[in-house]
């Protein structure tokens, strides 16, 4: 067996010449100078961009509390204000914010954690309000019947197919286990004299 | 106004809110005519996400009208059609002075590791995004353009991120000319940095997936050379068999948090959340790679930490790049790409999907039915 490139000071030869290329492909080389692509050099004092007139931004008005991440010194002049924190869910991810840098895991458990329990009370709050949550509809499985669910998968090469079949136990497995919960719990009250 | 909102794990709806108001002088609101559903999305969908809050609007990909305009805004006027691009940036701190729109430091309270980007979690700074009717745009004078007469709209959406980030990969690659570039992922981001690496001098462009009509797509779109790895016993021998046993000279990541390829890697990130991401395509890319050689970060990766194989990059003695691309930045030089005819981004557009049908289309893309590559979304009032 003979040696390969690999084991010589040659880069090995392409497979197709650089005027082949040129001219199968649209462009080819057109960005060819590293020094003339956009983000040449990535940090540049010649990216500047325009329209910012200003040194330091007006500052967005704070209305009430606004969590912040403790390796900031201050909230920034702008914030997004699309969901304030709230209830339990809210009081997890503010112990997260202002007791853990983002360099601790507890930080982003924490806001894990959180997340979990905003979904869990606002699913069930979702039951005394006019629109409960319908988990048929917001999974959009019915695009499984119209959109070829198992054409898309069946004699395919694709290895997703292996954890897709977990996906229904992951949506709706907490469906089921509240659903044999709230069961237990009035059989329970039920049975109290 | 009717807006996607997010109720849970693998759960959204449409859902009536009230429309954003202008909360800063350099604010606009925006009337979305175009919204898209990007890959990193799914990541939200998923609930891989940390503080993603019920109620959340996604949607970082949009174009549309200027509705109403901020005291202080000067280059935009109300009835101007723009594209935004995905970063929210004021365009005047120490890094956006230099040219690190994506890393802007008075934009996101919640986190100093990350920039602001419309509607992905108050992870990135509580933004709600262009998946609605209306959409509020912070320092409209920076970073919304207006739409260039000559532009297709669908071309103008796919600038806003998936073109601008591809292309922005492909740059980070440091690709020089007649070098070997692997792509990892198929998707819409890794089909433009494939199509992008042509643009730079490549002389060979692979790409790897394990979905045929992504590939396929790679193969006519991108004009690249195509391997599904579930073909192979192990991609990364195959990939040093087919470049001389070298490997190549650049790795693009472009598909990052729910690789899969691995199953135990998926399970413990995109499923248990154990893992910020399934580092698998970024490992392959590690090991792919030849000696000294780069590997450009375009898959986007949650906070917490992932199992990289540092090691092979340490002593490969590799150059990894990595960075949310600055978008913006790239748009006059794509222009011109598109106007010459060598980029038509919105090829990669699979399905159109009318907002109110916002759960089929999430679950089109998530489980990659019906040859789903690129969903684009239609509000309702557009």
């Amino acid at each position: 067996m003979s040696l390969t490139y690999a084991y010589t000071s040659q880069k090995p030869p392409l497979p197709e010449s650089v005027e082949s290329l040129r001219q199968r492909i649209p462009g080819w080389g057109a960005d060819l100078d590293p020094a003339d692509r956009p983000n040449f050099p990535q940090e540049t004092t010649n990216a500047r961009p325009a329209g910012a007139d200003w040194d330091l931004p007006d500052r967005q008005p704070v209305r009430g509390y606004r969590e912040r991440s403790i390796e900031h010194a201050d909230i920034t002049p702008v914030f997004g204000t699309a969901q304030p924190l709230k209830g339990i869910s809210g009081s997890i991810r503010k112990l997260a914010y202002e007791r853990f840098s983002e360099a601790r895991t507890a930080h982003w458990l924490l806001l894990i954690a959180g997340d979990r329990v905003d979904v869990l009370l606002s699913t069930v709050g979702s039951f005394a309000s006019t629109r409960p949550d319908n988990p048929w509809a917001q999974t959009g499985i019915r695009a499984e019947f119209t959109h070829h669910g198992i054409g898309s998968r069946l004699g395919k090469s694709r290895t997703d197919t292996v954890h897709h079949l977990m996906d229904p136990f992951i949506v709706f497995g907490p469906w089921i286990l509240g659903a044999e919960l709230t069961r237990r719990t009035v059989r329970r009250l039920a049975r109290r004299p | 106004m009717k807006a996607m909102v997010y109720r849970g794990p693998y759960r959204v709806r449409v859902e009536e809110k009230p429309q954003p108001g202008i909360e800063h002088p350099n604010d606009a609101i925006i009337r979305v005519e175009l919204a898209a559903i990007c890959g990193s999305d799914l990541h939200l969908y998923h609930g891989m996400m940390p503080d993603t809050r019920v109620g959340h609007t996604f949607g970082h990909e949009f174009i549309g009208v200027v509705d109403e305009v901020g005291s202080s805004v000067q280059r935009l006027q109300v009835g101007d059609r723009v594209m935004v691009p995905f970063n929210v940036y004021c365009g005047s701190c120490f890094f956006c002075a230099r040219g690190l729109y994506s890393n802007c430091h008075n934009v996101n309270p919640n986190a100093t590791a990350v920039g602001g980007i419309y509607g992905y979690s108050h992870t990135t700074g509580g933004y709600d995004g262009g998946q609605a009717e209306y959409v509020r745009v912070p320092f409209a004078d920076v970073g919304p353009s207006k739409i260039p007469e000559w532009l297709d709209d669908e071309d103008a959406l796919m600038c806003t991120d998936a073109l601008a980030t591809g292309y922005f990969g492909a740059q980070l690659g440091d690709i020089s000319e007649g070098d070997v570039v692997v792509v990892f992922g198929a998707g819409p981001v890794g089909l433009f940095a494939a199509k992008s690496a042509w643009l730079m001098g490549a002389g060979r462009v692979i790409v790897i997936d394990h979905l045929d009509f992504r590939l396929d797509k790679a193969r006519t779109f991108a004009h690249a050379e195509t391997y599904n790895f579930t073909q192979y016993d192990d991609i990364v021998v195959h990939m040093k068999q087919i470049t001389d046993h070298l490997g190549a000279d650049v790795a693009i990541d472009a598909v990052g948090a729910e690789a899969d390829g691995n199953l135990l890697m998926h399970i413990t990130s995109a499923k248990l959340k154990l893992q910020g991401g399934s580092p698998i395509a970024l490992n392959w890319a590690i090991d792919s790679v030849r000696k000294g050689g780069t590997i450009s970060v375009m898959g986007a990766y949650g906070p917490l930490f992932s199992a990289v194989k540092f090691g092979d990059a340490l002593n490969k003695g590799l150059t990894l790049r990595m960075n949310q691309c600055p978008a913006k930045r790239q748009w006059p030089r794509l222009f011109e790409h598109i106007r010459n005819g060598y980029l038509k981004p919105s090829d990669i557009v699979t399905h159109r999907i009318p907002l109110a049908d916002i759960a089929e289309g999430y679950h089109i893309m998530s489980a990659k039915l019906d040859g789903c590559i690129k969903p684009i979304i239609v509000p309702d009032a557009a």
